[in-house]
């Protein structure tokens, strides 16, 4: 029993390993972004659309709206950044009805390489917004005191968000495991099927709720209205 | 009992308890987000797309207390520090 497809071993030279969870990881990379490539290549603009174009597009303008309506008005400045996260992991746990797939989210390393990635984004998409006194200041709202809780904060969220993904994912691989040896027929594909929609709802939370950060850190702070005189 | 026992026999009950008693309370807490969400959705149906993403970002939250007890009890069963620790000890001698 493997706890995260970091164990499983395919080549080994010295120091450097070759794991599965590099190989999974450069597989969905290379499958995402030839798939692109390969559809993006003759695009058209006239009514008449391959299936594939239509496809792309139905994905590309979904997410956009999606990360409209959690509060970011322009998504094209962020869409390179969410749609990237959210199509890696929807297609890591999507991927799982391959036999001898192992989903590189399952591993620890991955979903912190993920979570820190929004961990630099948060500030990086903040400055580029308001500027790096305003992005600063927004640290010490609503009181200096709240300096180290908001700092705290975002540490603590990062932790959770990597812990969070590993611990779904894993956990997916793990039960369809532990079925396998006690009822082995047809219930472990029940299981999957669960796991398949947990996996989604996870892409989902995990990419919403870096929307949800990077609008936090991007508002621009309104001015205090003026108290009624009367 | 000599302490690679007594190691088992504590991982495997902690192990136990840590998942039964952890995911307690967020069951009995996402069973609450999950009413109140249904009774604001009949009261307001055109709410339906923020309440539905609210909820499924509150019980990623909520659930992912669970998710951490579920994590120590694997790390305990598959991964556990002290039995390594000790066998490490049991081979050097």
């Amino acid at each position: 029993m493997h706890l995260s497809p970091d164990q499983i071993i395919y080549w080994q030279y010295g120091f450097f390993k070759l794991n599965a969870t590099i190989v999974f990881t450069w597989v969905l990379m290379l499958v995402l972004a030839g798939g692109s490539r390969l559809i993006t290549r003759k695009l058209s603009v006239g009514l008449e659309r391959s299936r594939w174009q239509n496809l792309l597009e139905i994905v590309v303008t979904g997410i956009a709206k999606q990360i409209e309506e959690a509060g970011l008005s322009q998504p094209q400045k962020y869409i390179g950044f969410l749609g990237t996260l959210f199509l890696f992991i929807a297609t890591a746990s999507l991927c799982n009805v391959f036999p001898v797939y192992q989903p590189p989210t399952a591993s620890l390393s991955t979903t912190a390489a993920l979570a820190l990635c929004v961990f630099v984004a948060v500030p990086l998409f903040g400055i580029v917004d308001q500027g790096v006194g305003n992005y600063l200041k927004s640290y010490m709202q609503p009181t200096f005191f709240m300096l180290p809780f908001n700092i705290i904060s975002e540490l603590s969220r990062t932790l959770a968000l990597a812990i969070r993904l590993f611990g779904n994912m894993m956990s997916g691989a793990m039960i369809v495991g532990i079925l396998l040896t006690i009822t082995p027929f047809i219930f472990p594909i029940v299981m999957t099927l669960l796991g398949q929609l947990t996996g989604m709802v996870q892409a989902y939370i995990f990419s919403i709720l870096a929307t949800v950060y990077i609008a936090a850190g991007t508002r621009v702070r309104k001015p205090k209205p003026e108290p009624v005189k009367d | 009992m000599d302490s690679m026992t007594i190691i088992a026999v504590a991982s495997i009950v902690i192990a136990g308890i840590t998942t039964g008693f952890g995911t307690m309370g967020p069951a009995l807490a996402e069973g609450r987000a999950v009413a109140t969400a249904l009774s604001s959705l009949a009261q307001q149906p055109d709410a339906s797309a923020t309440i539905t993403r609210t909820l499924f970002v509150g019980l990623a939250m909520i659930e992912s207390t669970a998710i951490y007890c579920f994590v120590v009890s694997m790390i305990l069963i598959f991964a556990n520090p002290f039995w390594n620790h000790v066998i490490v000890q049991a081979v050097k001698k």
